[in-house]
Formats: structure tokens, C-alpha cells, sequence
């Protein structure tokens, strides 16, 4: 069925279709009206989950840690300092092993606060043994949504998966969306069984051990290979969801890369501007190609290399920045990513969009204009630069 | 539990908290725990949520638990959230037919993980009413990170972070009345306690806290003779001195109303209390007197403080 | 299932709970904790009259108590810390130095 949702809604209206058993609810900007909308299915009866409206993001973390714990199946929405908050939880959730699902729409991080789109918050999050998948635009959000549980719930993954939107972009703006009819999402997602809860009659469990030396690096090796599970996993729930939405979802979408030379990696809304600058210059001759990033956790690299091999020129573009003055996240897993390949192209990083600051199809233009000369010169220059500040430099 | 408290009987129901955790011989948390625990009717189920502490470190270490019902540790701050998820799980899988029975959830954590750092957690899932129990086992202080100050440490006690110098004479403020400021949260049962004589007052208690729905609030005094420097053998008359002393009276306030559990005969000077413990033996020296006496003054207020209270 | 007796700092990473997890009550029950002791109660059943106060001091739940009687101590998880000694109002307990009863 065919509905106007914005992110927010398509996402909130995606855990109705799903009626979780316990919802954590706290209020942030933009996430905020996730929990909004969800209370009022709650108020009219068309879930019956259990509500809990905790006094912080750390109470809300910490109460779906503790119900799926208990047996139970668990969403939480946030953004910004509220996953920031969750920080110390999110590593306890995975490494208990909860498959939570978590919609984290993305807004920059304080200070100075800010509250508007980048990817600062999820970035920030993005070691915590997390499962991270991000969208595009609306549908994504909600397909996305949809996908997560059969991923993190698969017993060889067994980890909590963050779906990501960007702020306001996604989350705020209305835009025509395909829905599933709820007894699909419901046969689709199935029912929620853990071998062992905290409810169980049979045999108590105990969960959250204190771990000496003796133990921790081995549950941590378990986690890493619960990982790497998980990357096949999301291909396979891709494809069973293509099966009843006819959408197809891989690890990174390929936009015009067939014989690409040129190409942009970069992650989220973005991706739309980028694909109408990719088919300006198409129209041009130049060989432009983008690759937008779905999956982060767990990083796509020997799928990336392969995606990239044959391109000239490669400009990564980080929504985040992570002061490592080497570059953004994103590139750092690019740069990585590509170092197995025989023949490497030549690679950039440009952060950009920081706080909300707006990316027009020109400036994605300028950036493949670099990368021609980059090309053609064989001359780098600056690896690491920003894009879309104010500098003396452009006055004088 | 019938009516009247006999402790025959329940010392032979099978232990909750078992032997085998690395709790320190002598530690007032393994009283205090398997006290309470010990109040559970024998058919019911149990989900024991515990903060980092003393307590989960000793009791959870891999693979060994020393609970016999189920557990859950999350991290410091947070045991009131993890709790109120357990039992917020319960709700809706019972809803949905998923279990059955009757589930108690409780929550054990020290008063660094009650006082200080857990508070707003507390706080919040008190104020939300989910059917729990919460339980400080007071010490004093942060005794699993080596005996620092917390705002439930009372005033002049030395600790790693408030030594005797020179200058310094431990700490400076007065311990925190928390139990006060959860009866101000208007939640039903309210109780400070003690494991003193044949335990009837922390049974009693933490029954009336198990099997009232709502959420309920036990402070237990929890001796450590590590962090208060006693002999570890004197765990009984330590707590016994707190009470009859008033340092630590014991009352009970059920939907507001105040009750006061014990009277002491005599109520003993400040100072019986402080002089068997290392940590308030700088009040002893000469020219030190002033504090002894501004220890009685602040016990003495309190105390008629509650009297008010209990006799309205 | 694994159980925690098949566990120990041998165990490879793929026998090991995930998340650390355990799925029975009471493990610590396996574990020794009687070689702590420095002092050791010893129990004088005829000194007993069965008034219990000892029982609940103890924090290693290392007093057993079985048809109105207690019973002699666990001295695989008793620490010797002397509370019940201090607490019993009858001869029934004494401290011996050393970890060993005798």
C-alpha cells in the first residue's frame, strides 16, 4: 500500500506493524516524534506493548537491555547526545548479546549543540558492537526497520542493530512510501523465541558476569565472529525482503559504477544529491559513479575494494568528523578497505554537512571536478579537507 | 509468611544467595542479601537485578553465580532502569500469555550505586510505579573501588578520598537522608533496616516490601569491616551500636505514614558507636572532642526530627 | 546447553556462553572458598540448643540448617570470619586459629 510518511512516521508506524513487547520512550530533537507517534498507538489500542517512559536515554537503554533480557522483544528511538548518553549501554548490549533494535536518527553531537543532520552521534557509536544499517530516504528507513530484527535476532548473530536516518532530511520530510500490510511484517519478523531468558521457568539464567582476564577476550572474540556472521545474514534477510517487497537491498548501493572512473563513497541522504550530480556529469561523458554505504556494521570492505577496483579516483565524503586530523570514519574504512587491492585508485576525504549544512548538486560536482584533475595529474593535493565552510581563503 | 515471624522457620526454607561468592569473610552485603532474599515465599520466582558493586563483582564472576534465581547486572548507575525492564517485560509477556506466575523483582545495589551515581535511575523508576523492590545495601562508601567518600558517608569518616591530615579530618558533609527523599516520592513502602538480634525487622521489612505492589524502597545498614576498620568477627554489634546509638534508627513508613520499628532502651552516646571503628578514630585525640560532640548534636536532631515524624 | 562445570580457563572461545551467560542456579556452589580462612569455627552440637542466631549472620550461607537443626559448618564455603561465634549466646562455637578444623 502506498502512503506520504515522513521518516519519522514510517519508522514509528513500522514498530506498530511489528508490536515490539517493550518499548523504551525519552524524547530528543529529531527523534522525538517516534515515540510520539508510538504513544498514541499505544493510547488507541492498536499495540500492546509496554510503554516505559524512562527520565533519560540511559534509563531507556538500560530497560531494553533488561526486557530483552527477560524475553522480550525491544525498540528504542533517539539522536545525538541521547545516543551519546546510551554510550557505556550500548557496549553492554552487545555484549550481553540482546538483539535490540534501535532507530538512531541522526543529528550532529554537542557542543556547541546543534540539531541539526550529520553523522557524528552514530559514528561515535560505531565500535560499540552494534549492527549499523543506514538509509537514504524514507522507504529505506522503514524497510530498514523491518529488516533489523530477523538480522540481530538469527542465533549466530545474536547482536542489536542500529537503523540510522538522517535528521530533519529523512525524519521530518514527507515523501511517498510503500507499506506492507502488517501480517507480512508480523509473518516476516516471526515470533520472538530466545532459548534462555530471565523469565524462563525451567532454568534461571544469569546474565552480565563479572569476567576475569581468563574469560573477557574469549567473549569478545565470540562477538567479533557474531559480526562477521552477521554481514551474510544481512544479505540473506535482504533477499527474503525482496521476496514480499520487491525491493533489493545489498550491503552498499551502486549507483551508476559500471564503468565508472570517478567515484563518491559516502553515506545517507546525501546519496540523492549525489546521484542527480553523478547524472548531470553522466550527460557530460564524464564517467561518474557513486557508492552508498547501507551497511557500516559490519563494514563491507573486501565488497567495497571489489566495487571500487576499477575506478581512477575515489572521493570518500564523511557526514562526521572524527578529529583524528587523518581523515573521517568512513574514510579510514575506505583507505583500509582498498589496501589489499593490486592496483589502488587515488582516494580523498571530504567531510562535509557538518551540523546540518547543506550539500547542493553543485558542490557534489566540484568534488568530481577534483577527482578528474586528480585523475588526469596524477596529483593529490590535500588528502583530508572540508567542504562547505566559510574560509578566508574563498574571500580573498 | 504467616503472621508471626519465627525463625526457625525460615532459616530452613533453601538459600537464595548460596555459599562459594568472593564476598569478604565478615561482609555485611552477604547478611543483607541472603536476608532479604531469605523473605521470598519458598514457591515464588525471583529476578534479583544487581549494580556493579562489591556485591556483583563477588556473586556473578564467571561462571559462577551464587543466586539461585535469575540475575542481571548491567552497569553502576542503572539498576532501577534494569530493573523496571525486567518487570516491564513481564507485563507484556504475560499479556501475550508467555509466562505465568508470579515473577518478584529485585534490586540489589550498594550506596554509590543508590545515593550517588544511581539516583536519577532510582529516582525515575519509582516515579514510573513499576511493582519492584529496591535495595541499598549501605556501607558507607565505595567499597569496591577501595573505600572512597559517597554522599552516604557521615561526616568526619576517613576514607581514601577524605584522609586525616594535617589539615583534613575526613569528611566534611553529613550523610545524605535518602531515605527520606524516597519517602518523599510518595511510593508505598519505605523502610530503613538493619541485620540486628533474630532478623525480624529486616524480614519483616523486606517481606512488606516483596508483597506490596508498587515500588518499595529498603535502605539496609550493610557493615563493611574492610572500609570501617573493625574486627570482622564484630559484624552484630557494629549494627547493633548504629541502632541503639541512632546513628541508625529503624522505621518504616507505609503509604506515608511513618512507624518507628524500635526504641532503644537506652539510647547510647554517638561515641559507642564510632570508637570500635578505625575510620572515626581521629575524633578521638585530644583536642578532636568538638567533633564527637557535633556528631551527637547532628544524631540527636535527626533523631527528633523522626519522632516528629513517627508520633504525627 | 553448557554448563558451568564444563567451563574453565582452558575452555576455548567457541565452548563458552555467549555473552557470558549462565543457565543454572547456584555455580558459585562449586567454588572453594574454605581455603581463605585463617580461623576456623568449630561447631559443639552438644552446646547447641538449635536458637538459630547464628544462622542468618552468616554471609557465606555456610550454615546448614535441616529439620530444626543446624547442622555442623560448610567448610568448603565458610571464611572463618567469627560472626557466628560472636553471636551465638551459648558455648556452641569457638574459634581455632588456622584454616583447618580440628
Amino acid at each position: 500500500m502506498s502512503n506520504r510518511l515522513s521518516g519519522n512516521e514510517a519508522v514509528a508506524y513500522a514498530m506498530k506493524q511489528m508490536n515490539p513487547d517493550v518499548m523504551g520512550a525519552f524524547p530528543i530533537t529529531p527523534s522525538t516524534e517516534i515515540p510520539e507517534y508510538f504513544a498514541q498507538y499505544v493510547a488507541d489500542g492498536e499495540v500492546n506493548t509496554e510503554y516505559v517512559t524512562v527520565e533519560s536515554e540511559h534509563s531507556s537503554m538500560s530497560v531494553c537491555i533488561a526486557a530483552q533480557a527477560a524475553g522480550a522483544r525491544t525498540v528504542s528511538a533517539t539522536s545525538s547526545c541521547g545516543l551519546a548518553l546510551m554510550y557505556e549501554l550500548l557496549y553492554v548490549a552487545a555484549s550481553c548479546r540482546l538483539p535490540i533494535t534501535l532507530a538512531c536518527v541522526n543529528r550532529a553531537l554537542s557542543g556547541p549543540i546543534n540539531i541539526n543532520n550529520d553523522h557524528s552521534d552514530s559514528m561515535g557509536a560505531r565500535d560499540t558492537g552494534w549492527v549499523q544499517i543506514y538509509a537514504e530516504n524514507n522507504q529505506e528507513a522503514y524497510d530498514n526497520f523491518l529488516m533489523a530484527m530477523p538480522i540481530g535476532e538469527t542465533p549466530s548473530v545474536r547482536l542489536p542493530v542500529m537503523t540510522c536516518m538522517d535528521g530533519f532530511i529523512t525524519s521530518h520530510a514527507v515523501e511517498n512510501i510503500e507499506l506492507l500490510e502488517t501480517d507480512a511484517v508480523r509473518k516476516f519478523i516471526g515470533e520472538y523465541n530466545p532459548e534462555n531468558y530471565l523469565l524462563k521457568k525451567e532454568n534461571p539464567l544469569a546474565v552480565g558476569p563479572y569476567d576475569v582476564s581468563a574469560y573477557y577476550m574469549e567473549h569478545k572474540v565470540q562477538e567479533a565472529e557474531a559480526m562477521k556472521a552477521a554481514k551474510a545474514r544481512i544479505l540473506e534477510v535482504a533477499a527474503e525482503f525482496e521476496k514480499i517487497s520487491g525491493r533489493s537491498y545489498g550491503l552498499f548501493e551502486e549507483y551508476r559504477m559500471e564503468d565508472a572512473e570517478l567515484a563518491l563513497v559516502l553515506i545517507g541522504s546525501s546519496a540523492g544529491t549525489a546521484k542527480a550530480a553523478v547524472d548531470k556529469l553522466r550527460e557530460d561523458g564524464v564517467k561518474a559513479g557513486l557508492v552508498k554505504i547501507r551497511v557500516f556494521r559490519p563494514f563491507p570492505g573486501k565488497e567495497l575494494a571489489q566495487a571500487l577496483a576499477n575506478t581512477r579516483a575515489v572521493a570518500v565524503m564523511d557526514k562526521s568528523e572524527g578529529f583524528s586530523a587523518n581523515g573521517g570514519p568512513l574514510f579510514a574504512e575506505t583507505r583500509s578497505a582498498l589496501y589489499d587491492l593490486k592496483e589502488r585508485p587515488y582516494l580523498i576525504d571530504i567531510v562535509y554537512g557538518l551540523g546540518g549544512r547543506d550539500v547542493k548538486t553543485e558542490d557534489i560536482e566540484k568534488v568530481f571536478g577534483r577527482l578528474a584533475d586528480i585523475a588526469v595529474t596524477g596529483e593529490i593535493g590535500p588528502v583530508y579537507t572540508h567542504m562547505g565552510q566559510r574560509s578566508k581563503e574563498d574571500i580573498a | 509468611m504467616s503472621k508471626i515471624y519465627n525463625l526457625k522457620r525460615e532459616v530452613e526454607k533453601p538459600v537464595r544467595l548460596t555459599g562459594g561468592h568472593r564476598l569478604c569473610a565478615g561482609c555485611g552485603a552477604g547478611v543483607v542479601v541472603s536476608g532479604v532474599l531469605r523473605a521470598l515465599d519458598k514457591e515464588d520466582r525471583a529476578v534479583v537485578v544487581n549494580a556493579t558493586s562489591c556485591l556483583e563483582v563477588s556473586t556473578f564472576m564467571y561462571p559462577y553465580t551464587a543466586y539461585m534465581d535469575s540475575y542481571i547486572h548491567s552497569a553502576f548507575e542503572n539498576s532501577a532502569a534494569t530493573c523496571s525492564g525486567v518487570e516491564a517485560a513481564y507485563n507484556a509477556l504475560k499479556r501475550r500469555g508467555k509466562v505465568d506466575g508470579a515473577v518478584k523483582f529485585i534490586t540489589f545495589a550498594g550506596d554509590g550505586g543508590t545515593y550517588d551515581i544511581g539516583f536519577q535511575s532510582l529516582s525515575g523508576a519509582m516515579e514510573r510505579g513499576h511493582d519492584m523492590v529496591y535495595v541499598c545495601y549501605d556501607n558507607e562508601a565505595y567499597m569496591n573501588t577501595g573505600i572512597q567518600r559517597s554522599s552516604s558517608t557521615p561526616r568526619f569518616a576517613g576514607t581514601t578520598t577524605t584522609p586525616i591530615g594535617s589539615v583534613g579530618q575526613g569528611k566534611k558533609q553529613n550523610k545524605k537522608d535518602l531515605t527520606e527523599i524516597l519517602v518523599a516520592h510518595n511510593i508505598p513502602y519505605v523502610a530503613q533496616t538493619a541485620p540486628i538480634g533474630n532478623f525480624k525487622d529486616l524480614h519483616t521489612k523486606a517481606y512488606n516490601a516483596i508483597y506490596t505492589e508498587g515500588p518499595c524502597f529498603l535502605n539496609v545498614l550493610s557493615p563493611c569491616p574492610r572500609g570501617w576498620d573493625y574486627p570482622m568477627a564484630k559484624l552484630a554489634e557494629i549494627t547493633k551500636l548504629a541502632v541503639d546509638t541512632c546513628v541508625w534508627p529503624l522505621f518504616e513508613v507505609e503509604e506515608g505514614v511513618w512507624h518507628l520499628s524500635y526504641t532503644p532502651k537506652k539510647k547510647l552516646p554517638v561515641e559507642d558507636f564510632l570508637r570500635p571503628q578505625g575510620r572515626f578514630r581521629h575524633m578521638f585525640q585530644k583536642g578532636n572532642e568538638w567533633m564527637i560532640k557535633e556528631a551527637q548534636q547532628y544524631v540527636d536532631q535527626k533523631w527528633e526530627r523522626l519522632l516528629e515524624h513517627t508520633s504525627a | 546447553m553448557i554448563y558451568a562445570k564444563d567451563i574453565n580457563e582452558r575452555t576455548p572461545w567457541q565452548d563458552l556462553t555467549p555473552g557470558g551467560e549462565i543457565y543454572e542456579p547456584g555455580t558459585a556452589r562449586d567454588f572453594d572458598t574454605g581455603t581463605w580462612r585463617t580461623n576456623t569455627p568449630i561447631f559443639h552440637v552438644e552446646a547447641c540448643k538449635h536458637c538459630m542466631l547464628c544462622v542468618p549472620f552468616c554471609p557465606d550461607s555456610a550454615i546448614p540448617v535441616k529439620d530444626g537443626k543446624r547442622l555442623d559448618f560448610d567448610y568448603m564455603h565458610c571464611k572463618g570470619c567469627g560472626i557466628c561465634e560472636d553471636v551465638c549466646p551459648f558455648p556452641a562455637i569457638t574459634m581455632v586459629t588456622g584454616g583447618v578444623a580440628k
